[in-house]
């Protein structure tokens, strides 16, 4: 099965049927408050055992929401699928709901919020659902809205399935312009399954955040897969390696020469994902052959 | 939704200036006891628009649960009556039905089951 978000809009992808099957699935919760679960752990809110009031982006059906009630934080959460926040409404979850689209801009006063997740949903933002939509609009409108509302300080934590890596540099390139700082924490970059990748941002000086936290599993350790191997979930949240289709390439009658290869594939090494390394036949030229 | 959620709340429409507070038309709404807990309260008062949380808590018909004047942070530690007032007002009224109205435009935004729909018309963008 193609991406989910090849398929329709999230609004008439996420029906009443496909809600239900998303929220009924024990696999879709688990891996689902896991992956919450490690959001809120690099939100890296102080340990004071104070509640704070937190976005859920994307919130769906509030299986991610959840595990930010179980922390006692108060969360507010955006979704454009009327049949998710049903199934929201059903299962009684503690935080607000809000039938928004984000790549409208989050409609919220500045500096108010204490940090932000968002867990398998911003991708979305990178399809044209329709004639209206331009990414890079929607992008600059979300990710400037997020930032002006988050305290200084504060951090957003969003976890995405990227289709390809223009993607994921689309997406980064429009939180750096928003004013955000830091990058991209990949965990269990060796798994095709477990791998997942998580933008770590920052509202306000980076100076005040010094490094960007490790990603779980970087030296090989593995996570068991076992758990993970259910086509029919995977086609529904968006674990979509196997199916990943050829990465598109840019046609250039020049190309882009040794050195501009050589910085990109830094640039992306800087960002925490696996490159291979640089020979001397990085980037070489290749022969015509007719 | 709660009134915690309505007092951050800002309509986004395309060229609105003003767009705060979103007026509160509340036809339903039910009280449902949460938790209460002084540090999420004393963390979160400072970043409380306080006339708009009185004026919304108003259109309930809590005419005297809030003081019209913020009260000073000092109160909110040593207070208890205020501060389990200042809980009510923010946590344990929901709005179930009704709308929020742009100040700017006018645009009403539909409240249904307790979710406001905030999606904007192409147009508002
Ligand atoms: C895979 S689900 C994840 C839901 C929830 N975060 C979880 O962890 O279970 C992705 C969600 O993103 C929502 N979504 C997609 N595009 C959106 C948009 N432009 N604005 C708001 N929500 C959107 C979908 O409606 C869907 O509920």
């Amino acid at each position: 099965m193609p991406r989910p978000e090849l398929q329709a809009p999230p609004e008439i992808f996420y029906n009443d049927t496909e809600a239900r099957k998303y929220t009924t699935s024990s696999r879709i919760i688990e891996i689902q408050a896991k992956i919450s679960e490690r959001a809120l752990e690099l939100l890296n809110i102080p340990n004071d055992g104070v509640p704070r009031l937190l976005l859920d982006i994307g919130c769906g059906s509030g299986l991610s929401g959840e595990t930010l009630s179980e922390n006692e934080h108060h969360w507010i959460g955006f979704d454009i699928s009327q049949s998710m926040l049903d199934v929201a409404l059903e299962r009684e979850v503690e935080g607000d709901l809000l039938l928004a689209d984000m790549g409208q801009g989050l409609g919220l006063r500045p500096g108010v919020i204490d940090g932000a997740i968002s867990i398998s949903a911003i991708q979305w933002l990178c399809y044209a659902d329709k004639s209206s939509h331009e990414p890079m609009a929607r992008l600059k409108a979300f990710f400037g809205s997020l930032y002006r509302c988050l305290t200084r300080g504060a951090r957003a934590v969003l976890q995405l399935y990227s289709e390809n890596m223009n993607q994921s540099e689309m997406i980064m390139k429009a939180a750096m312009r928003a004013g955000f700082a830091g990058g991209v924490v990949v965990d269990f970059p060796h798994s095709t399954k477990a791998r997942k990748a998580y933008l770590v941002l920052t509202c306000g000086p980076s100076s005040t955040q010094t490094s960007l936290p490790k990603g779980k599993g970087e030296d090989g350790e593995t996570c068991s897969d076992d758990d993970e191997s259910d086509d029919d979930d995977e086609q529904t949240v968006g674990i979509y390696d196997r199916h990943r289709p050829a990465k598109r390439s840019k046609i250039t009658k020049k190309g882009k020469g040794k050195a501009w290869v050589l910085k990109k594939k830094n640039q992306m090494r800087n960002k925490g994902y696996t490159v291979p390394p640089d020979t001397k036949y990085t980037a070489r030229k290749r022969k015509n052959h007719f | 939704m709660r009134l915690l959620t309505h007092n951050m709340l800002s309509c986004n429409i395309k060229g609105v200036k003003n767009g705060y507070p979103l007026r509160l038309e509340a036809e339903k709404w039910t009280e449902k006891e949460v938790d209460f807990n002084a540090k999420f309260l004393r963390g979160i008062f400072p970043k409380i628009d306080w006339p708009a949380l009185v004026g919304s808590a108003r259109s309930f018909g809590f005419n005297d649960l809030l003081p019209d004047e913020a009260p000073d942070s000092s109160l909110l530690a040593s207070d208890d009556d205020l501060l389990r007032r200042f809980h009510h007002a923010l946590l344990e009224i929901h709005v179930e039905e009704g709308g929020l109205v742009c100040p700017e435009t006018g645009r009403r935004f539909p409240i249904n089951k307790g979710i406001p729909n905030l999606l904007l018309h192409e147009d508002e963008v």
